[in-house]
């Protein structure tokens, strides 16, 4: 898919909203006004946008405990998003499922899933569902380097490469599985080998250059869509902040993350790359800083002033035919 | 209604899949030889239609949406949730209920919870069907009855037919029902024959079946347990006892108003289940008898459970394991 000038700017919105959108979170559980476990996708941001511009709404995600970002990506609405961060009856979930949970089916997002591992199988059930019904639409499975070593991964490659599902499984390895260097619970140095076992192909990209990700995931996602088989597409990324919100970082030294970040930052090396290049200007980009802070602002402002669930709802939605 | 034909209770099931796969192109099925190796390679070999045959047929009259899987649980019920989740009905086969522990997640994580956690937007017409149960000396892990694991799972349904024109209705609706259904087949009645009608029809879930009419005891069952129920009642009305029997069918949701109904009547419960007796339905029924049915108890509720025990291999143990008509009988004799 051609990257145009107004497809840059919409792939630096996304990327530019899922970071400040992770920053104003930071804040405000710091300052007391959110509650839950919550884990932030701050650095990787390439990755989800990279992927998820080049799907359509009929195509579907699922995602991770890491989930904020594949949501933004996706399209799911911001306010709607931060309604449900907050708990309200107008969030996305109706309050239900809050971070770990945050999904939006009608824009193909299968939801964050709490669970390690388990969006890979809902994938493979999209997919086998896009083929079966000729949508001509694709899956694509979002997951952690950790989610490799559950027998959900490997259970879900193996049905997909036998079935050529329409299917693209990408892998974040961002170095850190909780609080575990990836390299002392996976053997491989690249997870991407992994596929070999399936006869499936795959591919290593840069997560944090976003053009690396948008080239290797549009061959996948046009390698599901004629009908030719799935893809593990490993993505090499970096985890900015913490495991959670509120984890003091004692296990991780200083000097690594700050490398990463002053080195490899995505969005500093998409806008060095695209004014460089000539293809959009500072002046747009910072345009687009403010108009996401002002979207985030307001966001941030109505969920506060938006009521509570009501506590009838603790028993609604379990069942479609209603309460059991 | 249509002409009755004499059907094992597999047979109804079989015929119940072929209607659904007729009356909407949505509806698959798959699982572990659910065709079957040689179906799908060309040679002149019938397919296999699962481990107990129930399937048969059946991917000779639907090819594309019978589908075998690797022996690999997680993954294909996984799948079967998320396919189920945009767009598909799948049934996906759990070949013995015992195999649970390798995919729970996918149905207590992702089917019971998506609906909820989505606030509404999400639904997983999803029906697995699954074999339990003792009785074919399979032993330990072929012979479980864990469905009061799937029936304490908030969003699951789960349903256990005890006759194969149940087991046809039942899973009918099971199939067309927009939330994830557990549909139990016990093992001991797939080859017992009973009237099926012809034709498509359902059985609502969540109401339980008037087995036989009585006044003195109401007997409680479910699945293989009903027939007990009948034997037991026999027994007693030769001693001039007049035992209702009620036989759940739906264990979540579960038919309250019919239990309260029939402990009304009778004043006596003894509710009969193949499963252990820690934290499972027969308890459950006790519980409501007493919070709801205090006042309609003349003797305390009785439990005719399998022991807290694994389901021993040997004919003599298995025998001993099970609840029986002779365990009833004397739990009814002996109210305590």
């Amino acid at each position: 898919m051609e990257l145009d000038h107004a497809a840059l700017l919409d792939a630096y919105r996304r990327m530019r909203m899922i970071r400040a959108f992770e920053t104003k979170l930071t804040e405000l559980v710091t300052a007391g006004k959110m509650g839950g476990f919550m884990h932030l996708y701050a650095g990787e941001e390439a990755v989800a946008v990279g992927v998820c511009q080049q799907l359509r709404d009929t195509d579907f995600v699922a995602s991770t405990h890491r989930g904020h970002g594949h949501c933004i990506a996706k399209g799911v609405d911001v306010a709607a998003m931060m309604a449900e961060l907050f708990g309200r009856a107008t969030g996305c979930c109706k309050g239900k499922g809050g971070s770990m949970h945050i999904a939006d089916i009608d824009k193909g997002m299968l939801g964050a899933n709490g669970i390690v591992g388990a969006g890979i199988p809902l994938t493979t059930g999209a997919a086998l569902s896009a083929k079966l019904r000729r949508t001509g639409g694709v899956a694509v499975a979002f997951f952690g380097d950790g989610a490799t070593n559950q027998g959900a991964f490997h259970e879900s490659l193996n049905m997909a490469a036998n079935w050529k599902l329409p299917a693209v499984y990408v892998v974040e390895n961002n170095g850190w599985g909780e609080f575990t260097p990836t390299e002392f619970v996976i053997p491989v140095k690249d997870i991407a080998t992994r596929a070999a076992s399936y006869a499936m192909a795959s591919a290593i990209a840069d997560g944090m250059d976003f053009f690396d990700v948008y080239a290797k995931a549009g061959e996948a996602i046009a390698r599901a869509r004629a009908g030719e088989g799935p893809t593990l597409l490993e993505c090499k990324t970096y985890r900015f902040m913490g495991h959670f919100v509120g984890d003091p970082l004692k296990y991780r030294a200083k000097e690594e993350a700050e490398r990463w970040i002053q080195t490899r930052d995505p969005l500093d090396r998409f806008e060095r790359r695209t004014i460089e290049a000539g293809l959009v200007a500072s002046s747009e980009l910072r345009a687009i800083d403010k108009a996401v802070d002002d979207e985030l602002a307001a966001a941030v402002e109505a969920a506060e002033a938006a009521p509570l669930p009501d506590p009838s709802e603790v028993t609604r939605d379990v069942y479609v035919g209603g309460a059991a | 209604m249509t002409r009755a034909r004499t059907l094992t209770f597999g047979q109804a099931v079989n015929e119940a899949l072929r209607i659904a796969m007729e009356t909407d192109p949505d509806v698959i099925l798959l699982g572990e030889d659910v065709a079957g190796g040689g179906a799908r390679t060309g040679a002149d070999v019938d397919e296999m239609g699962g481990v107990l045959g129930t399937t048969r047929g059946l991917v000779k009259a639907f090819p594309d949406r019978v589908l075998d899987t690797p022996i690999s649980e997680m993954g294909l019920i996984g799948t079967a949730v998320g396919a189920a989740a945009t767009g598909l009905r799948p049934v996906a086969e759990l070949m013995f209920i015992d195999f649970l522990g390798t995919c729970l997640d996918p149905l207590l994580n992702q089917a019971a919870k998506l609906r909820y956690m989505f606030g509404g937007k999400a639904r997983v017409p999803l029906t697995v069907r699954t074999v339990t149960g003792a009785g074919m000396q399979a032993a330990a892990q072929h012979s479980q009855s864990l469905y009061w694991i799937t029936a304490g799972i908030p969003g699951l349904k789960t349903v256990i037919p005890a006759t194969p024109h149940d087991a046809k209705g039942l899973l009918l609706a099971a199939i067309r029902d927009d939330d994830p259904v557990i549909f139990c087949e016990p093992k001991s009645l797939l080859f017992a024959a009973g009237e099926v009608p012809e034709g498509d029809y359902e059985v609502p879930i969540g109401k339980a079946r008037l087995a036989r009419e009585g006044s003195d005891v109401s007997l409680i069952g479910m699945g293989a347990t009903v027939r007990m129920c009948e034997q037991a009642a026999e027994q007693l009305a030769r001693d001039g006892i007049s035992a209702e029997v009620l036989d759940l069918r739906s264990l979540a949701p579960l038919d309250e108003e019919a239990i309260l109904a029939t402990l009304e009547k009778t004043g006596r419960v003894v509710v009969v289940d193949e499963a252990t007796p820690r934290c499972g339905i027969a308890s459950d029924v006790a519980a409501l008898c007493v919070d709801r049915g205090f006042d309609f108890l003349n003797a305390p509720v009785r439990r005719v459970t399998a022991p807290h025990a694994p389901v021993p291999f040997s004919k003599t143990l298995e025998d001993a394991y099970m609840p029986s008509a002779a365990k009833i009988v004397a739990a009814v004799r002996d109210p305590r």
